[in-house]
């Protein structure tokens, strides 16, 4: 049953797909979906990326806290070096999800192609 | 993006002086008012207040000022042999430079109505080229022309392999430390500026403040760190 209904939604799926990227009717409508379409689409990408960023980056930070703190929990002695070494750390991880921060802010504020896409549909000179 | 209310631009409109936002700049005067370099000018004048107030009326037996600057100047000093040794200490006042200005540039931004300096990437990366192009004039200065070893790789065949890895490896430091730095304070900003849209009545940016001044501290110390490993790294013999 359940086979069956995904199989139907492909068909279905797939069957529209022409219908939603059939060409639009040129002129001023037309410029603006494109545009439109244009920052949705780097919008998604923005939010992809600072996700998959923010994945990774948990990750990475977790593995260093659970090393510091297995360290501190060993030789409680050690825990003032360990934390500054583990804050230096962590900074230095963190700017790996800072760099897909400021993709995603370039891509919504400053986006490069995006005047460029404006000016081939037509919306600004 | 939408401007900021800033009080030095008020200031400087009210004193007729062209004040416009950083894209629409075009004449020099106009660039010179942009705000991240009117509060350059402002961090610089706080520093030199400030050392001023240090350094003013050096003692034997230090008091006021003069202690806290001591214990400043002095944990960064013993800080940074402890990584580049003692043949590093001629350093010291370029990395004391850059960790008071990017750690008071960072805390400016705390302040409402003010900015932050290192919020604009031309900024951090006006510091990035001057730490990498110094790190060069280091190695040339203390290895001459076998400074040209530290490209080359453990073996002389590896050379066309390791030469362009190397190379590129120094230009990203450019990229990394500036986008860092930058990304990191810009950040700040955007999010203290979305929770005040979202709840500023209800002291929503409040607690966001309190980890922008831990985060200005680590990224200004950040900063110095890694200047001083690259230093290192120069000074070192090649592998």
């Amino acid at each position: 049953m359940s086979r069956k209904i995904s199989l139907l939604t492909t068909l279905l799926v797939l069957g529209l797909t022409p219908l939603a990227m059939a060409p639009e009717p040129p002129g001023d409508a037309g410029a603006k979906a494109e545009s439109l379409r244009f920052f949705g689409a780097s919008a998604m990408a923005a939010a992809i990326a600072i996700g998959v960023a923010a994945l990774g980056c948990g990750i990475g930070q977790g593995m260093a806290v659970r090393g510091a703190v297995e360290g501190i929990a060993r030789n409680p002695d050690s825990s003032g070096k360990v934390t500054v070494t583990m804050l230096i750390g962590l900074a230095m991880i963190e700017s790996l999800s800072i760099y897909a921060l400021v993709v995603s802010l370039i891509l919504i504020y400053a986006n490069p192609v995006g005047k460029m896409i404006q000016v081939f549909a037509g919306l600004a000179k | 993006m939408e401007h900021p209310i800033l009080f030095l631009n008020i200031l400087l409109g009210k004193l007729g002086l062209p004040v416009v936002g950083a894209e629409e700049a075009h004449t020099f005067l106009e660039q010179l008012l942009q705000p991240h370099v009117t509060h350059t000018w402002v961090v610089m004048a706080i520093l030199l207040v400030l050392a001023r107030l240090g350094a003013g009326s050096v003692k034997m037996v230090p008091g006021g000022g003069q202690n806290v600057f001591e214990v400043v100047v002095t944990g960064i000093e013993e800080f940074m042999i402890g990584i580049t040794g003692e043949h590093g200490r001629f350093v010291f006042p370029l990395i004391a430079t850059l960790a008071l200005f990017i750690l008071i540039s960072n805390y400016m931004g705390m302040i409402p109505g003010f900015f932050a300096p290192t919020a604009n990437i031309n900024t951090t990366a006006a510091c990035a080229i001057i730490v990498v192009v110094f790190t060069h004039v280091i190695g040339v200065k203390f290895h001459g022309v076998k400074y040209i070893k530290h490209f080359m790789g453990p073996v002389w065949w590896m050379t066309p392999l390791i030469m362009p890895i190397e190379l590129i490896g120094h230009f990203a430091r450019i990229l990394s430390l500036s986008i860092r730095l930058f990304g990191n304070v810009f950040g700040e900003e955007l999010v203290l500026g979305i929770l005040f849209f979202l709840a500023g009545l209800y002291l929503a940016p409040l607690p966001m403040m309190f980890l922008g001044l831990f985060t200005g501290l680590i990224q200004a110390f950040i900063f110095a760190l890694l200047s001083m490993m690259y230093f290192a790294g120069a000074m070192e013999h090649a592998h």
